[in-house]
Parts: C-alpha cells; structure tokens; sequence
C-alpha cells in the first residue's frame, strides 16, 4: 500500500473504531429502560423511555413546557419542579434560578435528565398547549429585514390572550442538523382564530430567522406549539406605556386590535412608543395612525433614532428612551398611575425598565417577555 | 520499548508532582488553570477531573503510539491522533461516570467536556512520547501530572482566596495580580528542582 494513504486510513480507522466504541457505549449506558413520570401528585402519570432530557421527553408525551431557546439552558424558560431528590443544581442552571427557587427544588427541564422515576409539579395550563399543524398562507415584506408570516391552521382553532407566544418548529435544513424551536409573539387577533400571524426579524446567522426568510415558502406545511407567555394588559385603569423596537411590535398588534375589538379601548389610556434606525425600518404605520385617529385615548409615538435627511421624517427623533423619557416628562405626566409594556430586544428591554424606574414606574408594574 | 529511561517509578511519580510540575514547570492547561481557580470548589472538581483523564489518556495513547503509530511509521500524524484519543476517553469517561455515578458527575458538571480542549493533557501525552516512557512509566507519569495541576490549581484557589480580602491595585485586580501569583508559585516550586529529575 502507497505510504502516502496509510497514514489517513489510520487516522480514519481509528476514527470509526472509536464512533463505533461510542455508540455502543452509549447503548448500553444510556439506557435506562422504562420510567415513570407522575405530574402534580398522580394527575398525570407518563411511561416514558428513560437517558434524555426532561423537556424532550416531556414533549414527546405532548406536554410542551414553555422554552424560548429550545432546550440550550440560554432562556431559563423552562422551569419546574422536581419533587424526587435528583442531586444538586447543575453549573448551566445556576445563573437561572433565584435561592428561593433553588431552595423549592425548581430546576430547569432541559438540564434535567431522566434517569429514574420522577415526581414534578407543572402549571396546569400547560396542559392546554397543543401542537398545531398548520401552513403558510402568505407571507409580507414589511421591511428588508422584517416578514409577516400568517399560518393557517390545520382544522383547529387556538385560544390564546393576547400578548402571548408560540413557538415555531424549525426542521432541519441546510448544515443545521437537528429540529430547534423558537418563540415568535403572535400578532394575531384572538378572534382570528384559525390563523396565527408572526413578525420575524432576520438575525444574521440565526438558525429559525435564517429558515424563515431564506427557505420557508407560502404552502408551506409547519408545526406551532403553543400559546405560552404571561404577557398582556393588565386588569388595571393605570396608563399603559408600551415600548416596541422592531418585531417587538408583534404582541402590541394584537393588544391593540383585540381592545378595538372589544371595546375595552374606551377604558384605558395608552402611548405607544415604537422605535427605529431610519424610515426603511418603520413599518404599519398607516395602519396605528389611523387607529390612533379613531381612539382618542391611544397615542402612537413612531420615532426615528438615525433618520436620513432625504426620507422627510416628520415624527419624532431620537432613541426610543430618550424619546419615552421626553413625553413622561413633558406630556404623559407622573401624576396618575403608570404601567410598563414592553418587547424588544434584551438590551432596548433594559434601557426602557431604567427610564421606567427613574420616572417613578417600579419594577413590579413592568412587563415583558425576554426573548435570549 | 526498550530504550526506556531508567527511572524508578517512585521518583517519577514524585517528579511529575513537584520538580516538573506540569503547570509550574511547563506552563501547560493555564487557561482553565487562572479562569476555575477562582473558586476552590470548582478547582477541587476540574483537578479530578483533569488528574483521571490525563491518567486514563497516558494508557490509551501509550498504548496507541506503540502499537499503532510507531509499527505503521506514521509518527507525522501523532497530534491528530492523540487529540482524537483524547476526545474519544472524554466522551467515554463522561458516560461511565453519568451512569455510575451521577453525584460525581453532577460535581465534575461541565468541566469533563471542557478538559478535552486542555493543552495540559496533550502535552503530557507528547512528554510520554519524546521521553519514550515504558507502559508503566507512561501510566505513572500521567496520573501524577495530573495530581501535580490538581495541586498546583488548589493552592492557587487557596492563594486566591487571601488575596480577595486584601488590597489590590485596581489595574492588576482579576488575572493581572493571579499571573504573578503563578509566577511565584513557579519560583517557589523550581525550589524542588535537582531533587529528582526525570527530563
């Protein structure tokens, strides 16, 4: 044999012998056999195929914990709590969990791994999260970066509140390998039952935006699991101050169509700050001024922070927090009751609950989902 | 194999704890090395871990370069080849120790996967190599490398801890003020040398 190829066929064999030990390994190892899994005190009780993570192994039983990051421990979405001692908390659920939480034995369902029988407590309304089947009914360039997506679903109808989120299941495609899932707000209108309608920004280099703007056609056949969230308008008569950056604007199109809808608009009074680069990045923007016009008590506030000379902005400039901290100051007031709404990206997030707090709103009446 | 140093293995195993302390001496595995040290329950868990895999390492790659590598004349390949040995023992280790004993790897957590990746295990195993260990000697010499960076990262731990309670100029808080704590403990540690030697 030529010198020259025993070299990589060496590294080659070794290779393969040592995938091969691997697997096998992993065979026999990581089989657990049959476990049980009993949910909130013998409610629900699963037979399930022991070796993998909680949240998988949850998911396959149709019992969908909520994950924002599906399953790489980056959101901390997906806690609950395991009644059976399972050791000590893991290095990767440390930074997610409060002393208390550690302390009630909350852990996160996709660093836990099923190796024995378990006992865990989840919130019943999990139970009504579904999978759905649905397709591509068509699909909208808002911006360069930003598409609306409507799905239709297969037959069934979602109840949800607005506000919340589904998650969408991301087949393999291209060199990604395996089935992620990621959280999209729905901006659909509740009573738009049998459709649900995501805004999805592309993010360069993200797998589930990647897929969306790149491979996912109108026809489509896709899977949604869902809703989740405890986003939503709270049952208060404080003035809502809601803040939306990009395809943050998603759950406050469903807030405020579903108030119009039903009426609950000549109740509440809300500023509705939405933020952008230059005028490319504004989108629906007829649409909110002429549902600004037609609800005296709802004030959109669209601003530019780089606009362009030659694009002949006339709202306001400036960043979205310095914009927001302007009209608390000069136009809302500090006088009556003030709620935060906010949805964005984490470092916009941070930026508005910091000019919230400074104006006297306090943490506890600001709301958001934090999408990692 | 014949060619072996002639070194008894006592001494050898002592040498590699103190007078070539893979970590002091060599200046191998620093990275994990300055970032884990900062706390001492996490270093206790990595100097396990690294101490069983550089052992368990020594044997399969020993094994590996004299009855694969050398008979085949393919020593150019060696590096690739360790490193995928190492992987591999990772890999294994790792699901040994999950199933038979998850309080160990609850303990070792993340840090076994990360080990792969440590110079210091590849760098024992090319010791081995240039040094023409025999079986014995290879195995001795593995373990008691990683026993001397379990020691080494542990004092360090410790060291660190004092300094924490102490005033340190701001531009050298953090990793600034631990290299020249490592740069004394190296200082400290060439103090062993002449006692026995093995290179």
């Amino acid at each position: 044999m030529s010198p020259i190829l025993i070299g990589p066929l060496t590294v080659a064999g070794l290779s393969t012998v040592l995938a091969l030990v691997i697997a096998v390994l992993d065979k026999f190892l990581n089989n657990y056999g049959i476990l049980k899994i009993d949910i909130n005190g013998g409610k629900k009780s699963l037979d399930v195929k022991g070796g993998s993570a909680l949240l998988g192994t949850l998911a396959a039983e149709n019992i969908f914990v909520p994950s924002a990051c599906g399953g790489r421990g980056s959101c901390g979405a997906c806690k609950c709590k395991v009644l059976t001692d399972i050791g000590p908390h893991l290095p990767t659920e440390l930074p997610f969990l409060s002393p208390a939480e550690m302390a009630a034995n909350v852990h996160l369902a996709c660093q836990v791994k099923v190796r024995q029988n378990l006992a865990i407590e989840l919130p019943e309304e999990l139970f009504s999260v579904k999978k759905f089947a649905a397709s591509v009914e068509r699909i909208r360039d808002l911006t360069y970066d930003i598409k609306e997506i409507r799905f239709a679903l297969a037959g069934e109808k979602i109840e949800f509140s607005p506000g919340q989120y589904v998650q969408l299941v991301v087949p393999p495609y291209g060199d990604i390998r395996e089935s992620v899932q990621r959280a999209y707000s729905m901006s659909s209108r509740p009573s738009d039952s049998k459709y649900v309608e995501l805004l999805v920004r592309l993010v360069p280099g993200g797998i589930a935006t990647t897929w969306t703007h790149k491979f996912l056609k109108e026809g489509d056949r896709v899977e949604l699991v869902g809703p989740f969230g405890e986003f939503g308008v709270r049952d208060t008569p404080a003035t809502m101050l809601c803040v939306a950056g990009g395809s943050g604007m998603a759950p406050f199109k469903s807030i405020l169509y579903h108030m119009q809808e039903t009426g609950d608009w000549a109740e509440k009074e809300i500023w509705y700050f939405f933020g952008a680069r230059t005028a490319k990045d504004m989108f629906y923007l007829d649409e909110l001024r002429a549902l600004s016009e037609a609800w005296p008590k709802f004030h959109f506030v669209p601003a530019l922070s780089e606009p362009k000379p030659e694009e002949n902005w006339t709202g306001e400039t400036g960043l979205i927090t310095d914009v927001l901290d302007r009209y608390i100051k000069e136009k809302i007031g500090k006088t009556k009751p003030l709620e935060g709404y906010l949805c964005g990206s984490p470092g916009m997030i941070n930026a508005c609950i910091n000019v919230m707090k400074k104006n006297g709103v306090t943490e506890d009446k600001i709301y958001y989902d934090k999408f990692a | 194999m014949g060619d072996a140093p002639q070194v008894g293995l006592v001494a050898l195993f002592f040498a590699s704890i103190l007078t070539s302390n893979i970590l002091l001496s060599n200046f191998l595995g620093t990275c994990s090395f300055i970032a884990i040290s900062k706390d001492s329950k996490s270093s206790m868990g990595l100097g396990v871990a690294v101490t069983m895999v550089i052992g368990i390492c020594s044997a399969v790659c020993w094994i590996v370069l004299n009855y694969i590598i050398k008979p085949l004349g393919i020593e150019y390949l060696s590096f690739i080849i360790f490193i995928i040995v190492i992987a591999a023992v990772v890999q294994v280790l790792e699901m040994v120790i999950d199933r038979f004993s998850p309080s160990l790897y609850m303990a070792l957590g993340i840090f076994l996967p990360l080990i792969t990746v440590n110079c210091a295990v590849l760098g024992v195993i090319l010791f081995m190599q240039i040094r023409s260990y025999n079986f014995l000697q290879a195995v001795i010499f593995g373990f008691g490398s990683g026993a001397g960076w379990w020691l080494a990262i542990m004092l360090l731990a410790s060291i660190r801890r004092k300094i924490d309670n102490n005033p340190v100029p701001a531009g050298l808080k953090g990793t600034g003020i631990t290299m020249i704590t490592i740069g004394f403990m190296a200082m400290a540690f060439i103090g062993f040398s002449g006692m026995i030697a093995v290179q």
